[in-house]
């Protein structure tokens, strides 16, 4: 599993993907968070950090996939696959080595980031008036939907060999699991049961954990998605030969 | 003692070898593989014939475990490489046909790579590495990446891959397709090199190279076994056709030769084949020949090639 990891990181190091991925999400939210005005915290006049935890999973639900489209299916199209299989890896190795390899990527694009944390804090009148709590809890949210979208572009880039494929699904089952939800229960035939499906979604697991609150039942229905999806992939494997 | 370690090693050699028992593969309605079983003993080189799609890769790469069969077994020094693909991959080196490869890659960061997966050490990592690049020649290239390579070398790259785990069991598949002669010759002695103490099962179907590496011959045409026996035997075949391929400028009477005690099978109205019972067959043709005074253009020994072999036995079902 380990060989797998290092060999994915090397490559993203190797390749532009690496620099590409953390230089447009820190571009993306660093232009969000201080300087298009309807977003910039400067023209909000509270110090916190809600901009950034808002737009993130929309920035993620484009990013990752991009990085994880290739994961499988260009080693699939060129055959390097076959190699993998027949060195003594087992399938879980290949798909745990390919995830935390991708989700390695996410949270080195998040890290610096945790720097606006220190001069948001500045800002606050007085210095140091901003929801710390909450702005843990919304890391770590941020890192588990970043391991669920992870999982679900690892998976996605198992079912074909067409990048372009894998990324669109990657990216529109991520959207839906984030935010279908939450918008398919605002429909009023189902008024009564809005709740329960507004919790199959990440959006109100990440809401809850973004609060501060940090519940063990979010973190195990993330944990739970990432698991799913990294059977799902390794049965994938398994099946197709 | 010589006798108990020569025993010992015949023990020991039933359970090094690749066994291929009633293997089926369907795709569909397809049988790429119909009730095939073989072996590939240890110590020798086993060359896997048959035509294109004869289900040759198909039966390699349900040996390696990277598919599995319909049904039937294949067995690796005794593992099932079913039920215990794990330890199987573990003595196995194979050299897929189209010899995939990481472009990006460094040669040696790929080869590390490769013999880490086997669980090595650094330390052994590193002296395989340095042995494996000595071993199959890409001393000059080493600093290179993949992706610079020409085919033979990507060639060499391939097979470093497959010996660096210093595998019990070799499946190479169509291990000098694409290559110039220099360095199919090159690639041969590497080969044979390294097979002496391991069991080497490769496909082909370049007839030379049966002839210059194999010690046994696995014929195989439709998924269907044909012929199992050592190079020798499969050379026998060729005694079977014997005579002589005449070739004339312009037609002549065969009843001639048969008059003169000869069996004349006609090819064409200028070609045939000659054969008969005399003692020196070839003189006895010349002087019908010559006292004809027929315009011969060729006279060529028939059945001559394992080629023909080949083609008499793949095309009996075609």
């Amino acid at each position: 599993m380990i060989q797998i990891f290092l060999k994915e990181v090397n490559e993203f190091l190797d390749s532009l993907i690496a620099y590409i991925t953390i230089g447009v999400f820190l571009t993306a939210i660093g232009l969000l968070l201080w300087v298009f005005p309807e977003t910039s915290v400067l023209d909000y006049g509270y110090a916190s950090m809600e901009t950034m935890f808002a737009v993130a999973p929309y920035v993620f639900v484009f990013l990752i996939p991009a990085i994880t489209m290739r994961s499988i299916a260009e080693e699939r199209k060129n055959g390097t696959l076959e190699l993998l299989h027949t060195l003594p890896f087992t399938n879980l190795d290949i798909v745990l080595g390919k995830f935390f390899a991708g989700f390695f990527l996410v949270v080195f694009s998040l890290i610096p980031t945790i720097v606006y944390y220190f001069s948001i804090n500045q800002l606050g009148n007085p210095p140091g008036n901003l929801d710390t709590s909450g702005i843990i809890g919304s890391y770590l949210g941020l890192f588990l939907l970043g391991a669920a979208f992870t999982s679900i572009g690892i998976f996605a880039s198992s079912i074909s060999t067409n990048q372009i494929v894998a990324f669109v699904l990657a990216a529109f089952l991520s959207f839906m699991l984030y935010a279908g939800f939450d918008s398919i229960s605002s429909i009023n035939v189902w008024a009564d049961w809005s709740s329960y499906i507004d919790n199959l979604g990440m959006m109100a697991h990440y809401e809850s954990l973004s609060r501060g609150l940090i519940d063990f039942l979010d973190i195990v229905y993330f944990l739970g998605i990432v698991v799913v999806m990294v059977l799902l992939t390794q049965m994938n494997l398994g099946f197709k030969r | 003692m010589i006798i108990a370690f020569e025993f010992e090693r015949f023990a020991v050699s039933l359970f090094m070898s690749i066994q291929v028992n009633n293997l089926f593969k369907i795709y569909g309605t397809q049988r790429a593989v119909n009730n095939l079983s073989f072996e590939a003993p240890r110590g020798k080189i086993t060359g896997f014939l048959g035509p294109n799609g004869a289900g040759k890769s198909t039966t390699m790469k349900i040996a390696t475990g990277y598919i599995l069969p319909t049904e039937g077994t294949v067995t690796v020094n005794g593992i099932d490489v079913v039920a215990n693909p794990l330890d199987a991959k573990r003595i196995i080196g194979y050299l897929p046909e189209l010899n995939p490869l990481y472009l990006d890659m460094y040669i040696k960061e790929y080869l590390r790579f490769v013999a880490k997966s086997y669980g090595f050490n650094k330390a052994l990592v590193n002296q395989k590495v340095t042995e494996i690049i000595e071993q199959v020649g890409l001393g000059v290239e080493q600093k290179k990446k993949i992706g610079a390579l020409s085919k033979g070398y990507r060639q060499r790259v391939g097979l470093g891959q497959a010996l660096i785990g210093d595998p019990e069991v070799l499946i190479l598949d169509e291990p000098t397709s694409g290559l110039d002669p220099n360095q199919i010759v090159e690639i041969r002695e590497v080969i044979k090199h390294v097979s002496q103490d391991k069991t080497v099962i490769l496909s082909t179907h370049i007839m030379q190279e049966v002839e210059a590496l194999c010690d046994k011959v696995v014929l195989i045409n439709k998924g269907n076994l044909v012929a199992d026996e050592s190079l020798s035997a499969f050379k026998k075949r060729l005694t079977k056709t014997t005579g002589f391929v005449l070739t004339f400028e312009s037609p002549i009477d065969p009843q001639v030769l048969v008059d003169a005690g000869f069996n004349v099978e006609k090819r064409s109205d200028t070609s045939f084949i000659v054969d008969g019972s005399a003692a020196n067959l070839r003189s006895g043709i010349m002087s019908v020949i010559t006292a004809q005074d027929w315009p011969l253009t060729s006279l060529t020994q028939a059945g001559g090639s394992l080629e023909e072999i080949f083609q008499d036995l793949t095309k009996v079902d075609a």
